[in-house]
């Protein structure tokens, strides 16, 4: 304890060396700029750096914790400062000091400063997080409009619903996912994205409240029964393969209901797609044929119960 | 000056007489059948710490699962059982009553008065909590609850939760709901009407305002979460469809209602604490509380923002932005009055001549930690950033740093200060600061990493991880730790158990302390004083202490507990 103390001392002394009033930003710039460099700092920044949104929640967080370490060294400092300068046996009288207005006025102040910087500083970067961009050239997303879900400026997206169940994500690409699901090409578990494209979510779940939520390419957002939330993400680099979670306690599995979303290159993106359909529609074809014999041979009804 | 021969004037001493023959047989009855406040608040908090070991037992379970990848020590399934109660115990079973538990005994000390205003609802309160917790602890016997402590449907309907654990979970809602009410209404009542002669609003105890401003916000939030557990109930059993969405009801309305009870019941859980460490750190630096006016008024502003908060649990539920931005807006603001009386209790240190007692240490040590806390808070309330913590690791070490390093914290305290004044005895100092540091150093090592482990992308509520995601190493830190820190409590707790019979007689004021609990015996007889004396400050235990001082010529030494502190 008492190598913290003296450190402790030995900041405030500094500090009254250089001039107290240099002496937080300077700290805050020592602190920020070695969270910048050590942008994967794994114990205590933000995972970011699959989408742009994500990259803005991240940078926002950096700035919070600067200013939160400031204020917590301060206050150690004076708690930590105190009880081993004004032990009683060190300190026999205590001073009877009931209050002193200007300086709690002075500390509130200082305290509603630090909130309305953050707060500033979030409405600044909402727009980022909240407001999808326009995907990149190379891409050869579908033109759509949609009232509520995020859109890009010039409209081009690729929709994806992701729908959630007890235990599994289910992910259905195409635009009317929403409407006519059945007919579109769908895969489990593990979503395939396009780089460099708008990726908008619509997120629905078919039995209890789950939450969608890949770290890297954004916050989460919760999958409630009855409704359809929305996200976007827009995967800035291929070849990647970014890990998620359900985070919303959803039974007995949540702990296994994992996602992951591989992001490929356009022109894979689209093979992969095409390839998927072909091998959907092979195996309902299968289904059908089955039905039939199924149905020929009398276990059927012609309606196709049992 | 006087004519009178001080040398020779004797000093006098705190003494009450017993009015009461205690029973000479089957003296459990005097506890079955009470309606004192002390008797009532002794059981409250033998009770509620019954209920912290239990609660503590289902902790380490968790942390033992979690504390290597793939473990399959406990299934999804106990897991989520185990969650559940340990969340369910820990709130509703011991940080809530235990803060009533010291408010029934001190809080009438404090003012003065001979009892509570309604002692016979004051039992009612004590037994309508044991029925609470018997009838919960039952569901172990069949199916516990699995659907966490908030209890979200559809995971809590009865499509997804059949078994009857979750309607132990309401019953226990129920019961301790009404306990504690019927508890606010009677230490709402003793504190507006039963003050000594003197004691205005401005001299009140800040332990007392605590109390009096946790009372009402119980009445404010408890009658709401009543009406969704029931609401739960009917889904469950009667056919409506609240929150059923296939039926045109909505799970969100569930979240709303549930968390507009569940922000001040967070608050109901720090603020007597608050008031606690309020009590204790003016004793023991010698000096005034810094900012009394400050302290009071801001526990006031806490509680009123307290219901203005509630929906930054739900910032991941579909909501309209505005709405979030409103919320992030409020949980700033609140933050302020917190902010408040951080300062001012530094300031309460600040050039004292402070006495290190076990209590100031876990006075102290909670300043540290609770900061921690609050400042992690700040970081949820903004909502963009809240996206990816929330239902994360982050948050999960937030609450433990507020509640385990902010109420559990202020609870020790508040024993160790106070358990002369009930038992008579004082608890061995050598041990009780080994437990501090123990418990500081396990609670630290448990809780702190676990916010790299949410940053890291774990959520909450899981039972089990797979390696190579980054998190093994943060989870062995944080099981490890956890083993410190319960070796830390239970320190403390053998030393409850054996200063009772072991521990140096204390005398009716061994800390030299400020407020009229102490000018009684330890412990105090049934009728708690043989008269009040006026009051005129904030401090009137000190007032009488000067005053004695002046009469008899006897120097009160300033730092009266010099026996306490380790040169």
């Amino acid at each position: 304890m008492q190598p913290a103390v003296n450190f402790v001392r030995s900041i405030l002394g500094a500090g009254r060396r250089v001039g107290v009033k240099w002496l937080a930003p300077l700290v805050a710039a020592g602190v920020y700029l070695s969270l910048a460099q050590s942008a994967s700092a794994a114990c205590c920044t933000l995972k970011s750096g699959g989408s742009p949104n994500a990259t803005s929640i991240a940078s926002l967080y950096d700035i919070i914790l600067v200013l939160a370490i400031i204020v917590f060294l301060a206050v150690m400092g004076f708690v930590c400062y105190s009880v081993f300068a004004f032990r009683a046996h060190k300190h026999p009288v205590a001073v009877q000091i009931h209050g002193n207005t200007r300086l709690e006025l002075g500390l509130t102040l200082s305290a509603v400063l630090i909130l309305v910087v953050i707060a500033t500083v979030t409405f600044i970067k909402l727009p980022g997080i909240v407001n999808a961009p326009n995907s990149d050239a190379s891409a050869n997303s579908v033109l759509s409009a949609s009232l509520t879900a995020p859109n890009p400026p010039n409209g081009q997206k690729l929709t994806i619903c992701v729908t959630g169940r007890q235990f599994i994500w289910r992910y259905t690409y195409g635009a009317n996912c929403n409407k006519k699901g059945w007919q579109l090409p769908y895969s489990y578990q593990e979503m395939v994205v396009p780089a460099g494209e708008t990726v908008n979510l619509l997120i629905q779940s078919s039995d209890v409240i789950h939450s969608w939520w890949v770290p890297a390419l954004g916050g989460k957002v919760d999958a409630v029964p009855g409704f359809t939330t929305y996200a976007w993400f827009k995967a800035e680099h291929a070849n990647e393969l970014y890990h998620g979670q359900c985070a919303q306690l959803c039974g007995r599995q949540h702990a296994f209901m994992t996602a992951l979303v591989k992001v490929v290159t356009p022109q894979q993106y689209t093979a992969w797609i095409t390839q998927q359909s072909k091998l959907i529609n092979a195996q309902n074809d299968q289904v059908a044929q089955l039905r039939r014999d199924l149905i020929k041979q009398g276990i059927l009804t012609p309606s196709g119960t049992f | 000056m006087s004519t009178i021969d001080h040398a020779v004037r004797p000093v006098p001493q705190v003494l009450v007489h017993e009015v009461q023959e205690p029973r000479k047989t089957r003296q459990w009855l005097d506890w079955v059948m009470t309606t004192d406040h002390k008797k009532i608040g002794i059981m409250y908090l033998v009770l509620t710490f019954v209920f912290f070991l239990l609660g503590g037992v289902e902790a380490l379970l968790m942390r033992s699962q979690l504390a290597v990848p793939n473990n399959t020590l406990i299934s999804g399934e106990h897991y989520n059982e185990l969650l559940t109660l340990h969340g369910t115990t820990m709130i509703f079973l011991f940080v809530v009553p235990v803060m009533a538990g010291f408010g029934n005994y001190f809080m009438p000390l404090m003012i003065g008065a001979r009892d509570m205003a309604f002692p016979r609802l004051n039992a009612l309160s004590f037994w309508l909590l044991l029925c609470g917790g018997i009838v919960f602890y039952a569901s172990i016997f069949w199916h516990p609850p699995e659907a966490g402590w908030w209890s979200y449907p559809p995971l809590s309907s009865i499509q997804y939760s059949p078994s009857g654990g979750q309607d132990a979970w309401i019953f226990l809602i129920h019961l301790t709901g009404i306990s504690s009410l019927a508890g606010a209404i009677n230490f709402y009542a003793t504190v507006v009407n039963m003050r000594a002669p003197g004691m205005t609003w401005g001299r009140l105890p800040l332990f007392v305002w605590s109390i009096l401003i946790y009372a009402v916000l119980l009445i404010i939030a408890l009658p709401v979460v009543a009406a969704a557990v029931t609401m739960l109930l009917t889904d469950r059993h009667f056919g409506t469809h609240w929150f059923n969405a296939v039926n045109h009801g909505s799970p969100v309305l569930w979240e709303n209602l549930f968390w507009f009870f569940g922000h001040p019941e967070v608050y109901i859980m720090i603020l007597p604490g608050f008031g606690i460490i309020s009590e204790v750190l003016p004793v023991f630096s010698r000096k005034p509380i810094f900012g009394y006016k400050a302290i009071a008024a801001s526990t006031i502003v806490i509680a009123f923002l307290a219901t203005l908060v509630w929906a930054h649990h739900l910032f991941t539920a579909p909501m309209p932005l505005v709405v979030l931005g409103f919320f992030m807006l409020s949980s700033f603001l609140i933050g302020i009055p917190t902010g408040v009386k951080i300062f001012n209790w530094t300031a309460t240190l600040w050039r004292g001549s402070l006495v290190m007692t076990t209590a100031m240490w876990w006075a102290c040590g909670f300043i540290i930690v609770f900061l921690i806390g609050g400042i992690t808070g700040i970081f949820l309330a903004v909502f963009p950033v809240d996206w990816q913590l929330n239902d994360t690791y982050f948050v999960v070490a937030h609450f433990h740093y507020v509640l385990m390093g902010g109420s559990v914290f202020t609870i020790m305290a508040g024993i160790y200060y106070w358990y002369p004044k009930m038992t008579g005895r004082l608890c061995n100092e050598r041990l009780g600061k080994a437990s501090f540091w123990v418990t500081f150093f396990g609670f630290n090592m448990t809780f702190f990493v676990q916010h790299a482990l949410g940053l890291s992308g774990m959520p909450r509520r899981i039972y089990t991880y797979q390696p190579g995601l980054g998190w093994s190493t943060y989870n062995l830190i944080s099981s490890i730790g956890s083993y410190i820190l319960a070796l830390g409590l239970l320190m403390s707790v053998y030393n409850f158990v054996t200063s009772y019979k072991k521990g140096e007689i204390a005398g009716p004021d061994p800390w030299k302390a400020n407020t009229l609990e102490w000018f009684t015996t330890s412990p105090p007889p049934v009728n708690n004083f043989d008269s009040v004396p006026r009051v005129r400050s904030v401090e009137p235990m000190r007032d009488i202490r000067l005053e004695v001082e002046a009469q008899t010529g006897q120097l009160q030494k300033t730092g009266g507990s010099e026996q306490f502190a380790r040169v």
